[in-house]
């Protein structure tokens, strides 16, 4: 039964090593410095630990990633949950699922080698999307969280009652009406719970953005040049050999701290929304 | 079944839906496939290009010889072990405290107590946070810190087990639960104890489902990077692991490595990171396929 709490010893785990060195960390830079800062070279002389251009770069490129996810995966909930046929289903449903089960790596490899040389430089001309872009990430990290959004969208909508389907169509609605107006309200509570869910898994990514996004950290919105997110920061400062005890080990933790308090309040909202839902319906 | 209310609900509705309305049916109903369309399309181009720029590089040479500066000459069989030992040391860990959790859950936890809906609430929370976090804390306190075991497989493997424990312990409750109260009343009715119940009873039941759940996760920990980026795999490294304190790389931080070189005309290291990822994706569809294959072979029927 003690194996019961290596889960909580995992997150006890997790949280300890994260404090113990984000303290460290702030005794050496203010926090306000930190939290409000917006130039980032910690790495460098003289150092400045502004950790914005970070946050800005991640929320940037998840948010280009909810704009394709947010319809992509409510427009295969709504269809599957609510058109499909059971065969088709039975086809599409898996195919979606691979989309979730590729490496990540795969993502960013084909971010950087097709993705952005063969279709956005294709659209938007050479000289104005660099080699390492936030917006070929964000697009590609869209389509990687597309079966979350879809599966727990579906799973909601098709929890909602038959009998609410039935009487819209008796009042005369459409099978249109009767899905946007009637399912769709219903089922809102598991839709909000998987975008959250979904926004939370592109903040967390790591492996797209640090090949396709680039190292350079960028105060400023354009998002055809490189922008380093807090994830990118925390692998690549990562991968060199650093000190235990130094500022560059120091300042991992301080990153990811941040990084897992984001995550964590996400998460929180959306377990809340998806009980929420199964509180009424099941 | 439910486009047969569906017209009956249409026959009986008051005022029929209009010629307007069925045309935006029609376009809605359009508009949901071409999302779709896109969705699978888009894995599709990835395959194709995949296996377009690797395929031609995927031979025995290449699982068979270590990497190299000269590009021609590079494989990945130090990489390739490196994998194998880490889903190794990865299932000797999930499976015992994995199925452990599973039966505490299912068979003895009482759910009004605090502690037992906090743990609930803790697994929820773990499965979704950032992988790259349980890197840092691998680093922490496998490599560095309490247990200070350096940059070596078995601190690899733990953390990757950690960071998959949470999908064990969701398959192997379900395969648990499925077992039905009958098999365990049936049992205790014999005089076996509860222990007995489980340990002869209701696991064996449940071996394909936990069997499933483990292969599924395995296969999520097989192409995870960050987290071993963080605790500190090598990338050069031109031996095959021999033990557990044995420094490492593997096959997805091979690939990151070959895809962060910058190639030229010389040395053109993309159609190797292709290969890479082409192996990778050959060894998950197996396992895939196995995870499938069990669960149609041994599904039960109560």
């Amino acid at each position: 039964m003690l194996a019961a709490f290596i889960s909580v010893l995992t997150t006890t785990g997790i949280v300890l090593s994260l404090i113990e060195e984000t303290i460290s960390f702030f005794g050496e830079v203010g926090v306000a410095d930190y939290l409000f800062g917006t130039d980032w070279s910690p790495l460098l002389e003289p150092a400045s630990f502004g950790v914005l251009p970070l946050v800005l770069g991640t929320m940037l490129i998840s948010l280009i990633a909810m704009v394709v996810a947010i319809p992509l995966g409510l427009a295969a909930a709504i269809y599957l949950a609510e058109y499909a046929r059971p065969a088709v289903r039975k086809t599409i449903k898996p195919i979606l699922e691979l989309l979730a089960g590729v490496p990540t790596i795969v993502f960013g490899y084909f971010a950087l080698t097709f993705f952005t040389p063969e279709i956005l430089r294709a659209i938007f001309s050479e000289d104005r999307v660099g080699i390492f872009n936030a917006l070929s990430a964000g697009i590609i990290i869209g389509f990687l969280i597309v079966p979350t959004v879809a599966s727990i969208s579906e799973d909601s909508m098709s929890a909602v009652p038959q009998s609410l389907r039935e009487g819209s169509f008796g009042l005369g609605a459409s099978k249109l009406q009767t899905t946007l107006r009637v399912v769709f309200p219903a089922a809102l509570s598991g839709i909000v719970a998987s975008i959250v869910l979904g926004f939370s898994r592109a903040v967390g990514e790591t492996m797209v953005v640090v090949i396709a996004a680039g190292l350079q950290p960028q105060w400023g919105l354009n998002i055809f040049e490189s922008m380093e997110t807090m994830t990118t920061f925390i692998a690549a400062t990562a991968k060199g050999d650093i000190a235990t005890g130094s500022i560059a080990y120091k300042v991992i933790f301080a990153v990811g701290t941040t990084l897992f308090v984001i995550t964590l309040i996400l998460n929180m909202f959306s377990i809340r929304f998806v009980r929420k839902y199964r509180q009424i319906y099941e | 079944m439910s486009t047969e209310l569906e017209t009956l609900a249409r026959a009986q509705a008051i005022g029929r839906p209009s010629a307007k309305n069925k045309t935006k049916d029609r376009g809605f109903r359009f508009g949901l496939l071409f999302c779709v369309g896109l969705s699978v399309l888009l894995l599709g181009v990835l395959l194709v290009d995949i296996v377009s720029d690797g395929a031609s590089r995927l031979t025995w040479d290449f699982v068979t010889s270590f990497t190299s500066i000269s590009a021609d000459q590079a494989g990945i069989q130090a990489a390739f072990w490196g994998t194998i030992w880490l889903m190794g040391v990865c299932a000797v860990f999930i499976v015992p405290v994995g199925v452990a959790t599973a039966v505490y859950l299912e068979e003895y936890a009482d759910e009004t107590k605090w502690y037992n809906r906090f743990i609930e609430l803790n697994i929820q929370n773990l499965a979704a946070v950032p992988s790259i976090v349980y890197g840092i804390l691998g680093l922490a306190f496998l490599v560095r810190g309490p247990l200070s075991l350096g940059p070596v497989i078995l601190a690899g493997g733990l953390t990757l087990g950690l960071l998959v424990l949470p999908v064990v312990i969701v398959a192997a409750r379900e395969a648990i639960r499925a077992v039905p109260p009958s098999i365990r009343e049936g049992s205790m009715a014999l005089g076996a104890t509860q222990w007995q119940t489980i340990w002869r009873q209701v696991l064996p039941a449940s071996i394909p489902g936990i069997a499933t759940g483990v292969i599924l996760a395995l296969a999520r920990a097989i192409g995870e990077t960050a987290p071993l980026i963080v605790v500190g795999a090598a990338t050069v490294i031109a031996f095959n692991p021999e033990g557990l304190d044995s420094a490492f790389t593997a096959m997805p931080i091979q690939i990151f490595d070959w895809i962060s070189r910058p190639s030229n005309d010389v040395n053109d290291y993309k159609p190797l990171a292709a290969a890479g990822i082409l192996l990778l994706m050959i060894m998950l569809v197996l396992m895939n396929s196995v995870a499938i294959w069990l669960r149609n072979r041994y599904e039960q029927k109560w």
